[in-house]
């Protein structure tokens, strides 16, 4: 039972990884999307779109999907997806210097109807008795698992059980991790989080570094969506279901101290938060729902230890939020 | 390097800040861009559903007034009431706001408000009496949304805890609590049978009258509040310069503290009109998510609760316009989330132009050489 | 190399609304030499060399370096031309280590390699004999290591034309040995140094060339060999210009502020304010005369009690009740709860003394809104208040219900000038009241000053203008560095004698 529940926590975490990764990256670059929960929502429905059509054109048969395809198709319609809605982002807030805040919200409520909206009309398309569509077959290349895992027993379940996404999201973390500390431009953009007048001032363009940081952090954002419906879903899409695991992304964040490769730890916590409460035999309903508030407990208790402690190395961006024109003087 | 060095250009474009906007243009501005939005919205719709044009529009309108001509109120006052309980929460955040407190809770404060009313009216109910029980269910609302409120603002007085994500994660910590006192009421069938004890009164037999009339009351109070009152003006200090604060001597933590307290008991309210004004029930979807367009709300509306009353109706009429076209038309009711979406992010765009202009510079160089 | 053009400026002019930061100068600095821009403040040193650095774009003039032509639009272009500058504020990321500030927006061949770059900053310590620990993070760092880490960034870069802005303004006079003992090094390499001043004695020891800015306007460039401090104070202050300031006999002067060993530090514990002693008395104007930022804003906010100090005492003799209240560490509230009148009109207008959003009426009731015990505010009299000012002062505006921030600089400063004599004050200080106003608002200020002084007011009057000054107050206290350097009669003391007591900064260490 202890594997299952290691198993499904890991499996839980996924997307919140994948969404504070992305979240990381457009905070380094100063700016506090708060519309990554529907960014979330639109690579998700990205994905569903891409391999509805994919699955579609193949007739319906599984035999006649190319792997390759299977996965690339909604791969990368989910990456459009959540890259445009990154680029409508960027463009209000650092072109048109609009309030982030405003803006990530309205995003958010944009990008929530906008998934179930697609999911709604194509649920309506196929006439499915249930209030939902099923793309089981693209699901099942999404989380085609390594041969032997099952031979290996409580190892194999836990760590080579997973849906190819899953790693791709501690990739991506720890890929960004080095990015974040181990390379020029990635110095440039924390730089550029930091203080945007002395990152302009030592040469950097400013305007890019935001547009990259935000646009490609709500691609890996987006990810998150597709993953939770390809493999934690099953390739089942129906509204909502996604619920507000784009916030918990946003407080892996905090929790995480803007560090990617803490969010992998945080993410697996927040995962075995959530999933704790089914494991816990003795809880009755009431309880599990209490137990449910932990991961945001435990975020805020970081973010007041961190703004009490005040050590410099661990509070936001220092222009988190804050828009940057070059002539206010 | 000489050849480096030609690629050099004078900037173009240049931005500059203008602050010679007269009010009526920079409304002009604004009206233009909900005016492009909305047909925006047109459009899609039309494109979408092979709909005419113009007929959306018609759609739009009697879906959200209904037959109003033939003296059929009852979508009306749907319609009013789903403005009002906007407007309450926009009206609640607007002192945060603009004193440039991000309260990005109005959907917890607004919950946990709901939740007392709740606990109060299942708890005391047929014990008490309907009199004494109607008061300690408003009280209690506004309480709790306070307490809510105030929390993040002594971290942020204390420490300076970015108060966003405070007011963020409080949210969610709201919705929690809501549904374990669901499951612990309703005995996990997930559902609170609506309770008519300590609800509020129904005016004649308006259903939404009362609930309407105490947001319109509370519209103009915070209009009074902000404009005429010291501690409007205080919070007007606050939110345009810390330093101006302090030069004149107001205690700015002091001031956090109060005005999250008031933002928190008006979003207090207003989960005390959802639930015992209308609802009579609670669930974690009883805001809706209205906690977050309520900040839209009041940023459009300038913290003017006239206007946001005004905003308040546009989203308000888009969303439940654009779900009617959706509805006719076999499209998905989202369509409206999505509808509201454009003409906000078409709104907080169209301030750069408010905000700044773009000028051509001269290109002297090119004549000089 | 000496004595080869490095960089030369042909008539160049910048404005800022309707400011004229720099009219027509013309300069040229050569390589293998330390040129001095000597100027008071305001005369446009930085704003000149902002826009070499390519912070700022000239409207008119040329740039050339080494003879040619150049566009320098950003930063960057500086940078291509080998520019660098080091600013009064430093450019600094505060979470990161000295190397990845030095390193930041390079576009170096090559792998990413904190330790290369970190040898290779060794490299340059220890060629020029700089100190500087490359793992230190900045915000643990002293200010003298964080300009430190600014000179070897553009170093960093292969800068060989270095501007640097007031680089002693935030150092000991040991600290500033080294300085110039590096720039000293570093010119003996070939390189062109310019160097913004406003200390004499500085500019005596460290440069070969001097040019002067008054102004905006370029007065002329000498040899430090053939100049002597007199010629060039003369020259950065200008001939004594007459202005017909009416200045009346103080009536009856009793003490009303006393200033008692007054110490006071900064957020980074360097001390603002050293040992400050001083009077005010009632029915005089006195003058505070200093190079900006020698303390001169600190000490008026302790005054005003919006800073807080280390030690010493304010007193006010309260001319009501004959008490002497000490204000020290009070805060403004309290303050006017003793029942001290005390009016500022502070060097921030629009940040500090009005809300640039808020209509005139609006800013009015800034001092006055608490009046009465009703909740709600009373805008008649801040309304009639407003009018009287708009009209008695000439306010020039659509309204009352205009936001301020709509105010050109002259009416902005009626506004607020008038809004703190109307509290009819016992104390009233004004920092820089005439700071960017034409001679007409100017004179306004200055006779509503008089005015008050003439009703028994103890005017205190922190200008930059030496002319000004002069003619206007009874006494003149100047500061340096945080110190007092002089308290001198307004009436006999001549404009050398106030521009060398500024500019004479910790005589005492120099040794």
């Amino acid at each position: 039972m202890i594997v299952e529940f290691i198993s499904r926590a890991i499996l839980l975490s996924i997307p919140l990884l994948f969404g504070a990764v992305g979240e990381i990256l457009t905070e380094k670059s100063g700016h506090l999307n708060l519309g990554i929960p529907g960014i979330m929502y639109g690579g998700a429905i990205g994905g569903v779109i891409g391999a509805f059509l994919y699955e579609n054109a193949c007739g319906n048969v599984a035999e006649n999907m190319n792997p390759f395809l299977a996965i690339l198709i909604p791969l990368l319609s989910s990456m459009i997806f959540s890259m445009l809605m990154g680029l409508i982002y960027s463009f209000m807030t650092v072109t048109l210097r609009a309030n982030q805040n405003v803006t990530g919200l309205a995003l958010t409520t944009f990008g929530i109807g906008l998934g179930n909206f697609f999911g709604g009309s194509l649920t309506k398309l196929v006439q499915s008795d249930l209030p939902s569509i099923a793309l089981t077959k693209t699901s099942r290349f999404f989380k085609a698992e390594l041969p032997f895992a099952k031979d290996l027993g409580w190892f194999g379940e836990i760590f080579l059980s997973h849906d190819f996404l899953a790693y791709s999201a501690i990739l991506i973390a720890v890929l960004a991790s080095i990015f974040l500390t181990k390379t020029r431009v990635g110095l440039n953009l924390r730089a550029v989080g930091e203080n945007p007048a002395t990152a302009d001032a030592a040469g950097i363009n400013v305007t890019a570094y935001k547009y990259a940081g935000t646009i490609i952090g709500s691609a890996i954002a987006g990810l998150g969506g597709l993953q939770y419906v390809m493999a934690y879903a099953d390739g089942v899409w129906s509204n909502n279901a996604f619920g507000d695991r784009g916030w918990m992304a946003i407080a892996l964040v905090i929790f995480a101290l803007w560090k990617p490769s803490m969010a992998i730890l945080g993410s697996f916590l927040f995962g075995a938060l959530c999933n704790a409460n089914n494991y816990l035999k003795g809880l009755g309903t009431e309880t599990q729902e209490l137990f449910k508030m932990l991961p945001y407990i435990v975020t805020l208790i970081v973010l007041i230890i961190t703004s009490m402690r005040k050590k410099r190395e661990h509070q936001p961006p220092e222009s988190l939020g804050l828009p940057y024109f070059r002539e206010e003087r | 390097m000489s050849q480096k060095i030609k690629k050099h250009h004078e900037p173009l474009i240049h931005i500059v800040k203008r602050d010679d906007l007269l009010g009526w243009q920079a409304w002009g501005i604004r009206l233009a861009a909900i005016a492009v939005g909305v047909l925006l919205i047109g459009v899609i719709s039309s494109l979408l559903t092979g709909e005419n044009f113009f007929k959306v529009y018609d759609i739009m309108f009697s879906g959200v007034f209904g037959r109003i001509f033939e003296g059929k109120t009852s979508m009306l006052w749907k319609y009013l009431q789903d403005t009002a309980i906007l407007l309450c929460l926009g009206l609640a955040v607007a002192p945060a706001f603009k004193m440039k407190f991000w309260n990005c809770g109005a959907e917890g404060q607004a919950l946990v408000g709901g939740l007392a009313a709740m606990f109060c009216m299942i708890t005391f109910g047929g014990k008490i009496s309907e009199f004494l029980l109607v008061p300690i269910v408003i009280a209690a609302s506004i309480l709790a949304g306070a307490i809510w409120g105030v929390i993040p603002a002594i971290f942020k007085a204390k420490w300076n805890t970015n108060e966003t994500l405070f007011t963020l994660m409080m949210n969610y910590m709201a919705t929690q609590l809501i549904a374990y006192y669901v499951y612990i009421v309703g005995g996990g069938s997930n559902v609170i049978t609506p309770v008519s004890t300590g609800a509020l009164p129904v005016i004649g037999n308006l259903q939404y009258l009362l609930n309407v009339l105490i947001v319109a009351a509370l519209t103009v109070a915070m209009y009074v509040f902000l404009r005429y009152s010291k501690q409007g003006y205080e919070i007007a200090v606050v939110g345009e310069s810390q330093n101006t604060a302090r030069y004149i001597g107001i205690n700015v933590k002091k001031v956090f503290l109060r005005t999250m307290m008031l933002s928190g008991a008006v979003c207090g309210v207003a989960g005390m009109l959802l639930v015992a004004g209308t609802d009579h029930s609670i669930n974690t979807n009883t805001v809706g998510g209205q906690g977050f367009t309520a900040i839209m709300v009041a940023w459009l509306g300038k913290f003017n609760p006239f206007v946001m009353a005004l905003m308040s109706g546009l989203i308000i009429f888009l969303r439940t316009g654009a779900a009617k076209v959706a509805d006719s038309n076999f499209l998905n009711s989202s369509f409206a989330d999505i509808s509201v979406g454009i003409v906000i992010l078409l709104l907080v765009g169209c301030e750069f132009f408010v905000q700044y202009s773009v000028r051509l510079r001269r290109a002297k160089k090119e004549v000089e050489a | 190399m000496a004595n080869q053009a490095a960089i030369e400026l042909k008539n160049i002019t910048k404005t800022f609304g309707s400011v004229v930061a720099n009219k027509n100068v013309n300069l040229v600095a050569n390589r293998g030499e330390i040129l001095s821009i000597l100027g008071e403040n305001g005369s446009g040193k930085t704003t000149l060399m902002n826009m070499i650095s390519g912070i700022y774009f000239p409207d008119e003039g040329e740039i050339f370096i080494d003879g040619e032509p150049a566009v320098i639009a950003s930063p960057k272009d500086a940078f291509d031309y080998k520019i660098g500058m080091i600013h009064q504020h430093f450019k600094l990321v505060d979470v990161f280590s000295a190397t990845e500030n030095i390193i930041l927006g390079l576009e170096e061949q090559g792998r990413y390699n904190l330790k290369a770059a970190e040898g290779r900053i060794s490299a340059i310590c220890e060629q020029y004999g700089f100190e500087l620990d490359p793992k230190k993070k900045i915000y643990t760092m002293a200010v003298s290591e964080k300009q430190t880490v600014e000179i070897i960034k553009v170093l960093y870069r292969g800068a060989d034309i270095l501007i640097l802005d007031e680089p002693t303004a935030v150092l000991t006079p040991q600290e500033t040995q080294k300085l110039f003992a590096v720039l000293r090094r570093m010119r003996d390499d070939g390189k062109c140094i310019i160097i913004i001043t406003h200390k004499l004695h500085e500019v005596l020891s460290l440069s070969d060339r001097v040019a002067v800015l008054r102004k905006g306007e370029y007065i002329g460039t000498v040899e430090t060999a053939k100049t002597s401090e007199t010629e060039l104070t003369e020259m950065m202050v200008g001939k004594k210009i007459s202005l017909n300031i009416e200045r009346s006999e103080p009536k009856d002067p009793q003490v009303r502020l006393e200033v008692h060993h007054v110490n006071c530090s900064n957020r980074e514990g360097a001390l603002v304010l050293d040992d400050v002693s001083f009077h005010v008395n009632a029915g005089e104007i006195l003058g505070i005369a200093g190079i900006a930022g020698s303390g001169q804003r600190e000490l008026l906010e302790v005054i005003a009690g919006l800073q807080k100090s280390d030690s010493g005492a304010v007193l006010y003799h309260n001319p009501k009740t004959g008490n002497v209240d000490n204000l020290q560490n009070k805060t403004p509230l309290q303050i006017r709860e003793l029942g001290v009148r005390l009016s500022f009109v502070p060097e921030d207008r629009l940040g500090m003394g009005l809300v640039g959003n808020m209509d005139i009426t609006d800013n009015m009731m800034l001092r006055s809104y608490r009046r009465g015990k009703s909740a709600f505010l009373e805008r008649k009299a801040p309304k009639d208040l407003a009018e009287k000012i708009i009209e008695d002062l000439e306010v020039v505006t659509p309204g009352t219900t205009t936001p301020v921030r709509r105010l050109s600089g002259g009416n902005v400063q009626k506004v607020l000038v008038g809004r703190e004599i109307a509290a009819s004050p016992t104390v009233l200080m004004a920092a820089y009241p005439v700071r960017g106003l034409d001679i007409n608002s100017s004179y306004t200020i200055y006779n509503l000053l008089n005015e008050q002084k003439e009703k028994g007011v103890a005017v205190v009057f922190v200008g930059e203008d030496l002319d000004v000054l002069l003619e206007l107050c009874d006494r003149i206290l100047v500061i340096g560095g945080g110190k007092v350097t002089g308290i001198v009669d307004g009436r006999t003391a001549t404009k050398e004698q106030v521009g060398l007591l500024m500019t004479k900064t910790e005589g005492g260490k120099q040794e």
